[in-house]
Parts: structure tokens; C-alpha cells; sequence
């Protein structure tokens, strides 16, 4: 069942022409208008790559989270999830990972593009592929507890932003960390391990919460 | 036994009644630790010996740091209590509490930063501790939007608590990242700098003045708590029978 689930929720947004792109659009034009800000200079460009490319990420992130449970509980199908003699977390991890999926891959996909553009090394690119598929999920699932939370209210884009940015501050600064340890060709390894323990932890807190606070979601008109 | 309990002894109708006769008792003990921390503050204890009486400033600046961060373990503890027993006093003094931890929170930053001033010569520095009353801050505010936003109060109740849950947890691993962060990007710290032992007339005014912000924190919480009290069960009979007598 869940696999179907899986199949069908990443149909139906792939068959929605552009809302798979549009996070991913704007993660490349909001990295392209940083050049533009702070100047051409690729001393300046390749120090704050890091941020740049882990900030608008998060944001991307942060902006397509907005329709992960919407439209899902405007067309009632929320409440068949809930209905379902399926464990309730289970159900969640499918939507987050099918999610992740759809909105968050093609980000890492073109990210090596726009580390060149701003002057990353290869290995420096590596790095930063390794450290977006360790953080990325992580936001994903927290997003995916605040986007619960704000079911059924209206205008929630900016609500659900400031609900949830102050915990993606860990995955930004070690995921900046990692990229500035590499660029001084220091030893990566911890950092990669304390991501790795953020992933497994918010996998196992998330979607537990994220089903609680859906079941609350359900009830409100 | 916990159904007795709510029904019993943390219902709105005996909480209300109970917390009357706290009040009075509550406030005349904020105002005696009050007025001594103020004294002994302020005049009573010698001027720092490097900072002047530039110091006198933490009277203010140290409770209600901790007050702060307290009632954000509090809010946590009630949004415990009301998702698995669903104690309606803890929902309460839950929504209370948060708009009085963001203005301690805010006090903090702002006391902070006008010591800061003349101590370290500038109003804001990213040094770990200031950034992490920092994302308290954000933390509460984010509590408070999301109260304002949910209409019926029993969803309300419920969906904070998770927001105060969630943020319970992840205070801990924010706070470690940002010290981490901070000793990454540069070297020295104004921690380094703590007072070594402080005086004993310096520290009694102090703590007097921490058990006072507790006592304020307590004093506004069972005031604000009535006053929710009564606008929620204000269709119910011993409202009118409470207010009318």
C-alpha cells in the first residue's frame, strides 16, 4: 500500500507540468542573483558558495513545503489517509519521501552547476552534493511537522517559514561547516557524522509528531 | 487517578478559586525580593572594580535570562501534560505563558545589548550565547504566530503543544551547534571573560532579584490564567455565580 502510495503521489505531481520545477527554478535564479549583489569577484563568490547555495536551498525547500498536505486535505484524501488501517507514520515518511523526491533531488542534481558558477572546486562540489543529500531530507521532514501544524489556515507560506526556520539552523551551520572544512582540506568526517546523526534522529521524531499534529489538522475545518 | 485529579483538583472552576488566595501572597513576595534585590542592587553593593557601576545592569539582564529560558521549559512541560492527559490548566497556562517569555526574551536582548555597549564596545556581537536568546526569541514568536492563527482553541491548544515540543527537543542540539559554530568561526569568546567568584553583597541582591522575576512570572501567569479562564467557560454557570457574588 505504501508503495502504491509512493507511485501515485510522484504521478500526480510530475503530471502537474510546473510544480515540480518551480522550487527549482527559483533555487537557480535566487543563487544567480547573488553574483549580481555582492560583485564578480570569485575570491569573494567562492567564500560565501556555501551559504549561498545552503540558504536558498532552505528556502526552496521552505516554499514547496506549502503544498505538501494542502491539496490533500482540500480534496479529502487527508481524511481516507487517516482512515486507513495503515500506521499513520508510515503513511507520512511515504509523503515526505516522495516529496523529497520531487522537490528536493532535482535541487541536488543541478547544484554541481551552480557550485562551478560560483567558483567551487571539484571536490569542494562533492562535498556539497554529500552534505545536501544528508541535510535536505532533515528539512524536508521538520518542514513537513510545521506544515501540518498550519493545516487549514490561510495564507500559511509565511507562517510555516517562521515556524520552522529556527530549526534548520543545525543543518545550516554544519552543512556550511562541512564546506568550509573542505575548503581548507580539513577532515570532514565528523561533520558528516553529526548530519548523518541529524538525519537518523529527525527520522525517527518527525513523522511521529507529523502525524499527531495532521489528526489535529483533520478536525479543524 | 488522573481522571480524578482533573476532574478534582485541576479544574478551571477549582483552579480559579485556589489561585485567588495565592495572589496576594505571590505579589507581597515579588515585592519584598524585589525592592531588596533593587536596594542592594543599586546602592548597597560596590561598584565592580573593571566595569564600574556599569555592572548594576545584570540585576536586570541575568533573571530575566533565566526566567526566559525557564518558561520555555514550563511551556514544554504543559504541552506535555496537555497532549497526553490533556490537562486543560497546563493548555492554559501553556498560551500564557509565551507572550510573557518573548518580552523577558526581549528584555534580555535589549539589557544585553546596552551592556555590551560600554563593556565591550559594540551593541551586538555573534558570540554563541547572544545568538542563542537570539533563536529563543524567534522560537517564542513563532509560537505566538501560530496561536494567533488557529480560531477554534482546542486545535489551537493542541497544535502549540507540538510546536513547543518540537521546539523543546531541538533546543538543545540548536544551542550545541551555535556554540560549536561560534568557537569555528572565531577564536575568542567573551565566555572566557565570567566573572570569577562574585562577591558575596553583590551576589545576595542577585538572587533576590531571580526569585523576584519568578515570582513576577507566576504572579502575571495566574493573572493572565483567570483572565483566560473566564473568557473560555464564560457561558458556564459558576462564572456567574463567581463574578456576580
Amino acid at each position: 500500500m505504501l508503495v502504491t502510495l509512493l507511485r501515485s503521489e510522484i504521478r500526480m505531481n510530475l503530471r502537474q507540468t510546473f510544480s515540480w520545477a518551480t522550487p527549482l527554478l527559483f533555487f537557480v535564479m535566487v543563487v544567480c542573483l547573488f553574483p549580481l549583489g555582492l560583485g564578480s569577484d570569485p575570491i569573494a563568490l567562492h567564500q560565501s558558495a556555501a551559504a549561498i547555495i545552503w540558504v536558498t536551498a532552505l528556502l526552496a525547500i521552505l516554499l514547496s513545503l506549502g503544498n505538501i498536505f494542502q491539496s490533500d486535505k482540500e480534496e479529502g484524501f487527508l481524511d481516507l489517509l487517516l482512515l486507513s488501517p495503515h500506521s499513520l507514520t508510515l503513511i507520512v515518511l511515504a509523503k515526505a519521501f516522495s516529496h523529497w523526491l520531487i522537490y528536493c533531488l532535482p535541487l541536488i542534481l543541478i547544484s554541481p552547476i551552480l557550485g562551478f558558477l560560483l567558483h567551487l572546486s571539484p571536490y569542494e562540489v562533492g562535498v556539497l552534493i554529500i552534505t545536501l543529500l544528508l541535510g535536505t531530507p532533515v528539512l524536508t521532514l521538520l518542514g513537513a511537522i510545521g506544515a501540518a501544524l498550519v493545516i487549514g489556515v490561510r495564507h500559511q507560506g509565511l507562517l510555516l517559514s517562521i515556524l520552522i526556520m529556527p530549526f534548520y539552523i543545525p543543518i545550516l551551520i554544519f552543512g556550511t561547516g562541512t564546506m568550509l572544512a573542505a575548503s581548507t582540506h580539513l577532515v570532514i568526517n565528523g561533520y558528516i557524522a553529526v548530519m548523518g546523526a541529524l538525519l537518523l534522529m529527525t527520522l525517527a521524531f518527525a513523522p511521529l509528531l507529523t502525524g499527531i499534529a495532521l489528526k489535529i489538522g483533520a478536525n479543524q475545518s | 487517578m488522573i481522571h480524578w485529579f482533573k476532574q478534582n483538583l485541576l479544574s478551571t472552576k477549582t483552579f480559579y478559586k485556589t489561585s485567588s488566595y495565592f495572589l496576594p501572597w505571590i505579589s507581597t513576595a515579588f515585592i519584598v525580593c524585589f525592592i531588596y534585590g533593587l536596594i542592594g542592587g543599586l546602592f548597597l553593593a560596590p561598584a565592580d572594580y573593571q566595569q564600574g557601576d556599569g555592572f548594576r545592569i545584570m540585576y536586570v539582564h541575568v533573571p530575566s535570562c533565566f526566567t526566559a529560558m525557564f518558561i520555555y521549559l514550563v511551556m514544554a512541560f504543559c504541552a506535555l501534560l496537555t497532549l497526553v492527559w490533556r490537562i486543560k490548566i497546563a493548555a492554559i497556562a501553556m498560551s500564557c505563558s509565551a507572550s510573557i517569555g518573548a518580552s523577558l526574551t526581549f528584555l534580555a536582548l535589549v539589557t544585553g545589548s546596552i551592556w555590551g555597549k560600554p563593556m565591550w564596545g559594540t551593541w551586538w556581537i555573534w558570540d554563541a550565547r547572544l545568538t542563542s536568546v537570539l533563536i529563543l526569541f524567534f522560537l517564542y514568536l513563532g509560537f505566538m504566530a501560530l496561536r494567533s492563527v488557529i480560531p477554534d482553541h482546542q486545535n489551537r491548544d493542541k497544535a502549540c503543544s507540538i510546536l513547543a515540543l518540537v521546539g523543546v527537543i531541538n533546543l538543545p542540539i540548536i544551542h550545541y551547534s551555535v556554540n560549536w559554530w561560534n568557537t569555528l568561526h572565531q577564536g575568542s569568546s567573551f565566555a572566557q571573560l565570567a566573572k570569577p567568584s562574585i562577591a558575596p553583597t553583590m551576589l545576595y541582591p542577585l538572587l533576590s532579584m531571580i526569585v523576584a522575576f519568578f515570582l513576577f512570572y507566576s504572579l502575571i501567569l495566574l493573572i493572565r490564567m483567570r483572565n483566560e479562564i473566564l473568557l473560555r467557560d464564560i457561558k458556564s454557570q459558576w462564572i456567574k455565580e463567581a463574578l456576580t457574588c
